[in-house]
C-alpha cells in the first residue's frame, strides 16, 4: 500500500512536471523573468547573414539589458524553409513577437488576413519616414498604410566572377549583354568551362528575372508585375528563350547558392549571378578580395538598374511580448543597428544617414549606387517584392514545367493565366 | 439471460478499457484528421484565411484534368516506386538466399545490412546528395568520385538531375539502399520458417536444388512477399523527407507530396495541398486494404 502510494506521488510529480514543461518553453509567463523576452523569427542563419544577425542582437542587448532574446532563425535559401514553419504559426495564431519578411508583395497575404499591425505609428514617433528613402517607403505602404521596418537594401541583378580565371580564359570583361555572354559562353565551352553556376530552384528563377530584366528593360520588366507587359508577347517569349540558352551552357545543381558561387572561385564556371548578399559571403566566410580575387558588375543589360529587394521586420498582431517587439523594431531601424548589420550581411542601410566609412570595396559601390539619383529602381520576383505568395508559387510551379519541357510559350501563358487568378 | 448478458459484459468490457484511450487518440489524431482534411478538401481555402465556400469536387477536377505538374508528379511516383520496389525485393531476396545458404558471422552480417533502415530518410538524403552529386572537374564527388578513382569514368552520371524524364529512378537507390536490408530479414525470416524436413522430402524424392526452391520454397515465402510489397508500396508512395532532403523543387525529382507540401505552403493553395493528399491516402489504402482483408481471412482460416 505504501508503496503504491509513493509510486503514485511520484507518477503525480512526473505528470505535472510533464505540463509544466511545454508551459515554461512556449508562452514564458511563468517563472522568474519570463516575460522580458522577445522571439524573433528569421531565415537567417548562413554564413555571412548570421553574423549579421548576432551583431544585431548583442546591440539590442546591450541597449535593453534583461531581455532576454530567442532567435528563431530557421535555415533554408531565400527563406522558404522559414515560410512554412511560420505559416503553421500563423494559422495557429501563435505568431513570434517579430518575423522577418522581404518589403513588397510577400506581406500583402498576411496583411488580407489580419495577421500583420499596421506601424505607422512607430514610424511617426521615432521620425522614420525621412530617414528611408521615399521610394522604398512607397514599396512599404500596402493600402495606405506601412507594416514593416526595412533593414537592408540587396540587389539581384549582379553578376559576380572570379577576374584572374577570367584573364586566363582569355576574357577581358564580361558580356555587356544577355547576347554578348552566350558567345563567350561558347568560347568557354570549348575550354570545359561553364557559363554560369546556377543553384537550385529558387536560383535559376533569380537569374530568370534578371534575364528578364536586361532583356526586356526597366519600364518593360515592371509591366511584367502589373499587368501592363503582355507575358504572351514576343519579347518576352524571346528573353525566356535567351535565358533557355543560358541554362544550356551551365552548371545547374540543386545546391543552395554558396555551393555554387564557389565554383566561380574554384573556376569550374566562369559567372554566378546573385544578389549581393554573395559579396558578404566571399568577403567574409571565404576571405576573399574585392576586385582582385572576385569582381561583381551589374548583369548583363542592367547597368543602371538596381533591381531591389529588401528585409524587413513585422510586429505580428497577437505579438505576446509586444513592448519588446517595439524595442526590437526600433533597433532595427536605428542608424546603429543597420550600421552593424550591414557590413556584415552584406548589403547597403536602407537608412540614408548610415557611416558611409563603414561600407568598403563591393559595398561602397552599392551605396553610391543605391544612393544615385539617376538610377532606376526595380524590384525581385523571387524575392518577394512584386508578386504576392500564391501567383509567385504559382509561377514557380510553371517553371518546373518549363524547365522539362522548355516550351517558352506556354511558360509565359501559364504565368499570364496566374496572374489573372491570383491578383 | 440476466446472467448471459453480465457475463458477456464481463467479457468484453475490461478489453475495451484496456483500449479505450488508444482508439481514442487514434480517433482523433487519425481519423478525425483525415475526416478534417478531406472536408477542406471541398473548400477554396487559398491563404491564412479560413475558407469561406464549398466548391464540391472542383480541386480534384482540376488537378486530375488540366494541372501538368501533378500529372508529371504522379509520373514520377509510378517510376520511382516500380524501380524502388522491384529493386528492393530482387536485392533482399537475393542477399536472404545467400545468408539462409549459411555464411560465417551472419549475425553481424544481418545487422550490417538492416542499418540503413535505421538511419532517417534526412539523414539518408543528406549523405546520397553527395553521393549522387554530378559536377564535373575537380567538384566529382560521390559515385562518381569512385568510377574515376577505380577507372570507370565513362559511367559519369547525371543521376537525378539528367535530362531523362526517368531521372526519378535513381532516388530509387537510396531508398533502395536503406530497405533492401530490411527485405531481406523479412525473407530471411520466412525462409527459417519452412521446415528443413520439406526440403529434405523433396530432395530424397530426386528433386534439384533449383527445382526444390521453385517447388517448395517459393509457394511458402508467398505471405513473404506480400508483406514485403504492402509495406515497400506505402513507404514508396508516401516518400517525401528522403525527396526534399536531395532536390526539394526539383521537377524531374517532384512527386504528389512534394507538390502537396509546396502548393501549401509556399503559395497558400491549403485547398488544393488537402485535395492532393486526400488522393495519396487512397492510393495508399487501395494498396493496404486488400492486403487487410487478405491476411484477415488468412487468418480466419
Amino acid at each position: 500500500m505504501q508503496v503504491n502510494r509513493r509510486q503514485l506521488l511520484g507518477a503525480g510529480v512526473g505528470a505535472s512536471a510533464l505540463l509544466a514543461l511545454p508551459a515554461c518553453s512556449s508562452s514564458g509567463d511563468s517563472g522568474s523573468g519570463g516575460d522580458k523576452k522577445v522571439e524573433v523569427f528569421s531565415w537567417w542563419s548562413g554564413p555571412g547573414e548570421g553574423e549579421g544577425l548576432a551583431a544585431l542582437i548583442e546591440d539590442f542587448k546591450k541597449n535593453n539589458p534583461g531581455v532576454e532574446f530567442v532567435n528563431a532563425a530557421v535555415a533554408g535559401g531565400s527563406g522558404t524553409q522559414a515560410r512554412q514553419v511560420l505559416t503553421s504559426r500563423l494559422l495557429a495564431n501563435q505568431p513570434p513577437d517579430s518575423y522577418q519578411l522581404h518589403a513588397g508583395q510577400e506581406a500583402a497575404s498576411d496583411i488580407k488576413d489580419a495577421k500583420l499591425e499596421a506601424i505607422d505609428y512607430l514610424y511617426d514617433a521615432n521620425g522614420w519616414r525621412d530617414k528611408f528613402p521615399k521610394g522604398l517607403t512607397e514599396k512599404l505602404t500596402i493600402n495606405g498604410k506601412i507594416y514593416a521596418v526595412p533593414v537592408n537594401i540587396h540587389r539581384s541583378n549582379l553578376l559576380f566572377f572570379n577576374p584572374k580565371k577570367l584573364t586566363e580564359w582569355g576574357i577581358t570583361a564580361p558580356g555587356k549583354t544577355w547576347s554578348e555572354l552566350l558567345a563567350q559562353g561558347n568560347t568557354l565551352k570549348g575550354k570545359g568551362v561553364k557559363l554560369l553556376s546556377v543553384a537550385t530552384t529558387w536560383a535559376q528563377m533569380h537569374l530568370m528575372e534578371n534575364v528578364l530584366l536586361g532583356e526586356l528593360g526597366a519600364d518593360k520588366y515592371n509591366g511584367l508585375w502589373n499587368g501592363q507587359t503582355d507575358w504572351n508577347g514576343s519579347d518576352v517569349v524571346g528573353a525566356l528563350d535567351v535565358f533557355k540558352q543560358l541554362l544550356a551552357l551551365s552548371a545547374v545543381s540543386t545546391d543552395d547558392w554558396q555551393p555554387a558561387i564557389d565554383k566561380v572561385i574554384a573556376g569550374t564556371a566562369a559567372f554566378n549571378v546573385m544578389g549581393d548578399w554573395a559579396a558578404g559571403y566571399l568577403q567574409g566566410a571565404k576571405a576573399l578580395k574585392y576586385k582582385t580575387d572576385y569582381d561583381v558588375v551589374a548583369s548583363p543589360g542592367s547597368a543602371g538598374v538596381y533591381n531591389f529587394l529588401a528585409d524587413s521586420f513585422t510586429l505580428p498582431k497577437g505579438a505576446p511580448h509586444k513592448a519588446y517587439a517595439e524595442a526590437w523594431l526600433k533597433e532595427c531601424a536605428s542608424k546603429e543597428g543597420q550600421d552593424l548589420f550591414n557590413p556584415k550581411k552584406g548589403s547597403v542601410p536602407a537608412r540614408l544617414d548610415s557611416d558611409k566609412s563603414k561600407y568598403t570595396d563591393y559595398l561602397a559601390w552599392a551605396l553610391g549606387e543605391w544612393q544615385n539619383t539617376s538610377t532606376v529602381v526595380v524590384g525581385s520576383l523571387v524575392h518577394g517584392v512584386v508578386a504576392n505568395n500564391a501567383w509567385k508559387a504559382e509561377i514557380e510551379k510553371a517553371y518546373g514545367v518549363f524547365f522539362q519541357d522548355k516550351d517558352s510559350k506556354k511558360f509565359a501563358g501559364a504565368i499570364a493565366a496566374a496572374y489573372a487568378a491570383n491578383k | 439471460m440476466r446472467r448471459s448478458t453480465r457475463r458477456g459484459v464481463r467479457r468484453w468490457l475490461p478489453g475495451l478499457i484496456l483500449v479505450s484511450p488508444s482508439l481514442l487518440a487514434l480517433g482523433v489524431f487519425v481519423y478525425y484528421f483525415i475526416g478534417w482534411n478531406g472536408y477542406y478538401s471541398l473548400t477554396n481555402w487559398k491563404g491564412l484565411a479560413p475558407p469561406d465556400k464549398m466548391v464540391g469536387l472542383d480541386n480534384y477536377k482540376q488537378l486530375l484534368s488540366n494541372d501538368e505538374t501533378f500529372r508529371n508528379d504522379v509520373r514520377n511516383l509510378v517510376v520511382f516506386t516500380v524501380v524502388f520496389m522491384v529493386g528492393s525485393l530482387l536485392l533482399g531476396l537475393f542477399m536472404a538466399l545467400l545468408m539462409d545458404k549459411g555464411v560465417r558471422g551472419e549475425g553481424v552480417l544481418r545487422a550490417i545490412f538492416l542499418f540503413p533502415m535505421a538511419i532517417s530518410f534526412i539523414a539518408t538524403g543528406i549523405i546520397w546528395r553527395w553521393l549522387l552529386n554530378s559536377d564535373s572537374g575537380a567538384g566529382t564527388t560521390g559515385i562518381n568520385k569512385l568510377f574515376d578513382v577505380v577507372g570507370l569514368g565513362f559511367l559519369h552520371s547525371d543521376w537525378h538531375k539528367s535530362d531523362s524524364s526517368f531521372a526519378i529512378a535513381s532516388l530509387a537507390l537510396p531508398a533502395g539502399w536503406a530497405l533492401s536490408g530490411y527485405v531481406m530479414a523479412l525473407f530471411l525470416a520466412g525462409l527459417r520458417g519452412i521446415p528443413e524436413e520439406l526440403r529434405e522430402a523433396a530432395r530424397v524424392d530426386g528433386a534439384s536444388e533449383l527445382r526444390v526452391y521453385w517447388h517448395v520454397v517459393r509457394p511458402l515465402l508467398l505471405p513473404v512477399l506480400m508483406s514485403a510489397v504492402v509495406i515497400l508500396a506505402h513507404i514508396s508512395l508516401k516518400t517525401f523527407d528522403l525527396i526534399y532532403a536531395i532536390d526539394p523543387g526539383g521537377p524531374r525529382t517532384e512527386t504528389p507530396a512534394l507538390y502537396m507540401w509546396l502548393t501549401s505552403f509556399r503559395g497558400g493553395f491549403f485547398a488544393r495541398g488537402a485535395s492532393i493528399a486526400t488522393m495519396l491516402f487512397g492510393a495508399i489504402a487501395l494498396v493496404v486494404i486488400p492486403y487487410i482483408w487478405y491476411s484477415m481471412r488468412q487468418e480466419r482460416r
